[in-house]
């Protein structure tokens, strides 16, 4: 069954100067599994689709689908994780009690909780760390926080908004090859929100390009670098090619390549 | 695992030390309280060395107070007062028993009212962070309450308590108190609690609603934690008012025993003994620092909400 399902998809937001037509006419299959990055200017609706699907908005038109129930159903079985641009972690908790606030919300036991939470702080490297506090943590901690604890009750969709957008440029390219490690391990769908080409081409299986004025889906790009991807990735040609594809799908017109032609 | 640990081991950090400067700055608030005591003091012998016995006068308008020993006592008559019998009646107990039990008796009244209020106003909170509409028609007459003067407030409660018979329970005057104490009480309370209830961002309360998270146990895991920092000074507020309020309210319902009752009876000798009504008007204040100063002490247990308070 496919992880999200968008038919015709549109969300109009009513203001006082008028309405203001964040998405229309959505269509989009995520596959179980699947990677996949939604990337385009500001204001082109893709943070606006991803809490559509994760049932933080509701759409004004068309059919939105999660493992074939309502954005709604899906978020009351808990089918997705979610990690937002701010890691939003509790102050007052210490990054273990962060990461089981899912499951503690959700009635599981202590005992299965310490034991989970122990096992997603090894995966995001902070076990040294399980008995800080937030704010005792770098932003980039933060954020792997912030991740473990979307991961904690094993979701078959995990939805991304910017994630890694606060951090520096070398944290972030450590944190992609960590997060393609981890979906690899869990075998979850992602739906990963990101205005950085590099970003969406290194993690992705295929990168939805949109345009803004009315929010639409202007290009599908698939990108298969395989599923082995290391830091050499980053300077193969061939993701340099995948780079420039989306790039040109993203400004509409080709780009003049000056030297060798990519494609 | 461990390839992945050493490529992170850059970013670790030293963690950093909670609140190292923590009890260094309590013995510094300490000592600027006493300061301001001792600069308060050395004003007021200060005023009355240099402004002379009958006041300043600018034609025939009086501009400052008059500053003989009868409207103002120096501060070692005053203190000499406190420790001399209450009156020259033979086993009358000292001013500073009579002030301390008359203290007690109005501390605890303070403190039911401030219970009270205290409770109602994080009901009435809550009741306005559930429903909007509920913020918007509320609000307004909250305000409102505290314009009301308390003074006018006072018969009418004493009226309605009168008429009060809950099986065993026989309303009594110092209810009537605390209740009017209450009614000081809950208005801080309630603005700091409905604060601190708005005060989680965005990305937390969405993280709840994401995990669907019920109404109730988003106020008990997100909310009200989150208010602690907001909570804590607005009830310190709420226990300082409630000591006003009862005070008022003894005098304005006529109770007797408490600190309100004292002003009045001292007051009524400040001819002859001008010393008298002073120490209880610096009893009544200290009173509503010692009520604070008790509230303060549910801090203590609570550092770990405390971050915004603390940094």
């Amino acid at each position: 069954m496919n992880a999200v399902e968008a038919r015709g998809v549109g969300k109009v937001f009513a203001s006082r100067s008028g309405d203001v037509h964040a998405l229309e006419g959505i269509d989009l299959t995520v596959a179980a599994g699947e990677f996949v990055s939604l990337i385009g200017p500001s204001g082109c609706g893709k943070s606006t689709l991803l809490r559509l699907i994760a049932d933080l908005d509701t759409p004004t038109s068309g059919e939105l689908t999660v493992f074939g129930k309502t954005p709604q159903q899906a978020r009351e079985a808990q089918d997705y994780g979610i990690a937002f641009q701010q890691a939003g972690l509790l102050p007052w908790r210490t990054v273990t009690a962060n990461v089981e606030l899912p499951l503690e919300l959700h009635g599981i036991g202590k005992a299965e909780r310490a034991t989970r939470a122990a096992e997603l702080l090894s995966l995001v490297g902070l076990d040294e760390f399980a008995g800080h506090f937030p704010h005792q943590l770098s932003g980039g901690m933060q954020q792997r926080v912030a991740i473990a604890r979307s991961l904690a009750e094993r979701p078959s969709l995990l939805l991304m908004d910017e994630p890694f957008g606060a951090l520096d440029e070398m944290t972030r390219e450590r944190m992609q090859t960590e997060l393609v490690r981890i979906c690899a391990e869990s075998g979850a769908a992602v739906v990963f929100v990101t205005h950085s080409i590099p970003e969406a081409v290194f993690l992705s299986q295929r990168v939805v390009v949109m345009s803004p004025r009315p929010g639409r889906i202007s290009a599908v790009i698939p990108v298969n670098l395989g599923d082995e991807r290391g830091e050499d990735l980053r300077e193969d040609a061939s993701f340099f090619a995948a780079v420039t594809a989306v790039r040109e799908a993203l400004h509409g017109t080709p780009v003049t390549a000056r030297g060798v032609d990519l494609r | 695992m461990t390839d992945l640990a050493t490529t992170l081991a850059p970013e670790r950090t030293a963690p950093v030390p909670v609140r190292p400067r923590e009890r260094s700055a309590v013995g510094r608030r300490v000592l600027v309280g006493v300061l301001a005591v001792l600069v308060l003091v050395a004003l007021w012998e200060l005023v009355k060395v240099v402004v002379p016995d009958a006041g300043g006068h600018l034609g025939e308008a009086s501009v400052l107070p008059r500053t003989d020993d009868l409207a103002m006592p120096h501060v070692w008559t005053i203190v000499d007062r406190v420790l001399d019998p209450e009156t020259s009646a033979a086993g009358s107990p000292t001013v500073l028993s009579a002030m301390l039990s008359a203290c007690w008796f109005t501390l605890r009244v303070a403190l039911a009212g401030w219970l009270v209020g205290s409770v109602g106003g994080l009901l009435l909170a809550a009741l306005m962070q559930r429903w909007q509409l509920a913020e918007a028609a509320l609000v307004p007459w909250v305000v409102l309450s505290q314009t009301v003067p308390l003074i006018a407030l006072a018969p009418l409660v004493v009226g309605w308590g009168g008429r009060i018979h809950l099986g065993e329970l026989e309303w009594q005057r110092w209810m009537s108190v605390a209740l009017i104490a209450s009614y000081l009480a809950f208005f801080p309370v309630t603005i700091g609690a409905l604060r601190g209830f708005q005060s989680p961002p965005a990305a937390q309360v969405e993280l709840f609603r994401a995990q669907a998270a019920s109404w109730s146990r988003t106020m008990r895991s997100l909310r009200l934690p989150a208010s602690v920092p907001y909570l804590l000074p607005a009830l310190r507020l709420g226990a300082a008012t409630a000591v006003v309020g009862a005070i008022v309210a003894e005098v304005s319902t006529g109770t007797k025993g408490g600190i309100g009752r004292l002003i009045i009876g001292y007051a009524q000798s400040a001819s002859g003994d001008p010393a008298k009504p002073w120490a209880a008007i610096i009893a009544a204040a200290l009173l509503g620092l010692v009520a604070a100063m008790l509230v303060s002490l549910l801090g203590l247990g609570l550092g770990r909400y405390r971050y915004a308070e603390v940094r």
